[in-house]
């Protein structure tokens, strides 16, 4: 056989199958959709002891053949050998959690009844020491009947003993399998029993950490206390942490548009680079510091067991609307962003609720939307107080950012007894045991993440603020005529208008919006161009059209604009990422289609209502 | 004596459980997870709101979260 080698990580959720896979690997991962399905499919290579290469695969965690997710069905078509377009895996490293034998040997025992050269990783021996465990690894091999290396991933133990025997194991790929007899599920968990007290040398009394741990965390006062503070400290970060960043890489665009005005010449092409690439990317990589930080926070608390317990506290609450505890985290995420907010879905085992909370992602005000409120609000909404420290423009943003949220659960419950209707949206997960996370397996996830992010900034944004530029940029307007105006946007504009001008919107807004689809901020910049604000600086710039809003807006119009910035999908990248963690689009196009009917209607009840009330 | 009823800590065994009274795949996951009839278990931890749900089961060496529905469904014994 001469076609590429292949292995493949199978093992029971939180087994430290992701860790491993890191050690194996390192850092030379691809990471894609299976075809056809929305499961992550890592891919590496693993370099053996005699320097040949193996693409090594880490399958989704799997508690059984028997599928309850998608994940599972994936993992079970890969093993066996019937997954289009996937090679069937040469060998199996099976992995283990040494202090949770018994309960991994009942999966275990399904793999290896395939009969294919298999190789054990009894992994996070020393969580078991911890535990008060000694095992026999040579016992264990001999129940099983394949080749056992204790390993502990996150430390790099063993990891050499391991690539040597997956050699072995691979030596003997092209032998016929010896398919094994085939044992009932009440068998293979007698088995197990009988296979985990043989391997067992000796097992202490001590208690196990997480019981102790967990009184606390998941004590139902001081629990929820404890996360949100949590979360609190997470968004303090990000959006203080980050704004250094975002302003250096803000101005490293800035700097390297001012060395291409400087050197190029005046033109078409300079305008393409300056105006259309680097400000229409740009624009979106200043998300970047965010993003990073955000994944920081909850790949420490995925990585050390917290984030099930964050599911655990919060998911009575989102059972309210239709969902589950796993949704809470990634809409949390989606107040900094919704890219982030809907890559964390991942972790969600059941698609439709999986689904739901993608479609709802974009109703959490994001922090792309405080530039367009800030500006607004601080033009119409006068700075008096209504109580005793509240202020009435803080009122209005905090109104802003519910009005959100209740829109998000009235759209998932309309949605789940609708498009993403189904029995099943309880809440069946395992709380893992608490772990200290690696920084090199953080680095590694954070360095996926971001280069998921940039690559996403690379290509469709890119080609998205190239086709916005060009609808800006032509036809070239006549001296003393904004350039707006005169462009295939502002004719867009001119169709659009008609249509939200019931809504309260005058046609500069209508303009702005347009250009806005890059990211909702741009429509400040966007109205600082058409209401001609010259400056430089974008601070300034805003303090202009503040001016100007405040001068020639109504406040009905104004906080038409406001309900309208809630609801509307305006960005590209979100629709995007959508497209890609949906697999199609299908879903990206009913998203866009309610947002924008949400959006239109929010704002012409906002503008009707205000309007009637003599505002 | 069903489960959602049973005590914070006390061990029980389960005697017997509704399956066709639960999801198709949410009976195929308990029962991967070694949710099923003869399986010693306990609550350890509860949740904050609503008819304090969910709840947090101990078994073996795991800890499981499931949902009070779930635990409707399960049938249990002291132990």
């Amino acid at each position: 056989m001469s076609a590429k080698r292949t292995a493949a990580l199978v093992g029971n959720p939180n087994s430290g199958k992701s860790a491993l896979f890191n050690a194996l690997t390192g850092a030379s991962q691809k990471i894609a959709n299976y075809a056809g399905v929305t499961v992550e499919r890592k891919a590496g290579r693993l370099t053996l002891p005699s320097g040949a290469p193996v693409e090594l695969l880490d399958l989704p965690g799997s508690y059984s053949f028997d599928a309850a997710s998608p994940d599972e069905a994936v993992t079970r078509d890969v093993v066996k050998g019937v997954f289009d377009g996937e090679a069937a895996p040469d060998v199996l490293i099976l992995v283990l959690d040494a202090a949770n034998l018994e309960q991994h040997l009942v999966f275990a025992q399904e793999v290896l009844e395939l009969g294919k050269p298999t190789v054990v990783a009894l992994n996070m021996v020393d969580l078991a020491e911890r535990d008060g465990l000694t095992l026999d690894p040579e016992a264990l091999s001999e129940a099983l009947g394949v080749p056992v290396v204790p390993t502990v991933a996150v430390r790099r133990k063993g990891i050499a003993e391991l690539t040597d025997a997956i050699a072995e194991a691979r030596s003997h790929a092209d032998e016929e399998a010896h398919t094994r007899w085939h044992l009932t599920l009440p068998e293979r968990r007698l088995t197990a029993k009988h296979i985990a007290r043989s391997a067992i040398l000796s097992k202490s009394t001590r208690h196990t950490i997480e019981n102790g741990v967990d009184r606390i965390l998941l004590n139902p006062w001081i629990g929820p206390v404890i996360l949100f503070g949590l979360l609190f400290v997470v968004f303090q970060a990000v959006f203080a942490w980050a704004t250094p960043f975002a302003d250096a890489l803000e101005g490293g665009v800035g700097a390297i548009s001012g060395v291409f005005s400087e050197r190029l010449p005046k033109g078409l092409f300079r305008d393409f680079l300056v105006e259309g690439v680097l400000a229409g990317v740009g624009s979106v990589v200043v998300f970047l510091p965010q993003i990073v930080i955000l994944f920081f926070f909850i790949l420490v608390m995925e990585a050390s067991g917290y984030m099930a317990r964050a599911a655990f506290l919060m998911d009575r609450l989102m059972a309210l609307v239709g969902l589950s505890g796993r949704s809470f985290i990634p809409l949390l995420s989606s107040f900094a962003c919704a890219i982030p907010g809907i890559m964390a879905t991942r972790s969600i085992s059941d698609p439709k609720d999986r689904l739901t909370t993608i479609l709802i992602a974009p109703l959490m005000t994001c922090s792309a939307r405080l530039p367009v409120y800030a500006v607004v609000i601080a033009a119409v909404i006068p700075q008096t107080t209504v109580g005793p420290g509240i202020g009435l423009q803080g009122l209005v943003l905090f109104a802003l950012y519910v009005a959100g949220i209740v829109g998000a659960m009235v759209v998932a419950l309309v949605l789940r007894s609708t498009v993403t209707k189904g029995a099943a949206s309880g809440f069946i997960m395992e709380l893992p045991r608490y772990q200290l996370p690696r920084l090199k397996d953080l680095a590694i996830g954070l360095w996926q993440r971001a280069w998921v992010f940039l690559r996403r900034a690379g290509t469709i944004i890119f080609v998205a603020t190239i086709a916005l530029w060009v609808l800006l940029s032509f036809p070239k307007a006549d001296p003393g005529e904004s350039q707006l105006d005169a462009s295939l946007a502002g004719a867009v504009a001119d169709t659009l208008h008609p249509v939200l001008e019931p809504v309260g919107f005058n046609r500069e807004m209508s303009l702005a919006i347009i250009p806005a689809l890059a990211a909702r901020e741009v429509a400040v910049s966007a109205l600082a161009t058409t209401y001609a604000v010259d400056a430089e600086d974008e601070d300034i710039a805003a303090e202009g059209v503040t001016a100007k809003i405040a001068a020639l807006w109504s406040l009905p119009t104004a906080l038409a604009f406001l309900a309208w910035f809630v609801f509307a999908p305006q960005c590209l990248s979100t629709i995007a990422v959508a497209r890609r963690e949906t697999n199609g689009w299908k879903w990206p196009t009913v998203m866009v289609v309610y947002l924008f009917a949400l959006a239109w209607l929010s704002a012409g009840a906002t503008y009707w209502i205000a309007t009637a009330a003599g505002l | 004596m069903t489960l959602d009823v049973l005590d914070s800590g006390k061990p029980a065994r389960i005697v017997a459980v509704d399956w066709a009274g639960l999801a198709e795949d949410e009976g195929k996951r308990l029962k991967a997870l070694g949710v099923d009839e003869g399986a010693e278990i306990a609550v350890v931890h509860r949740g904050v709101f609503g008819g304090r749900d969910p709840l947090a089961l101990r078994l073996g060496n795991m800890t499981i979260a499931i949902r009070r529905i779930h635990a409707r469904a399960i049938e249990v014994e002291a132990a």
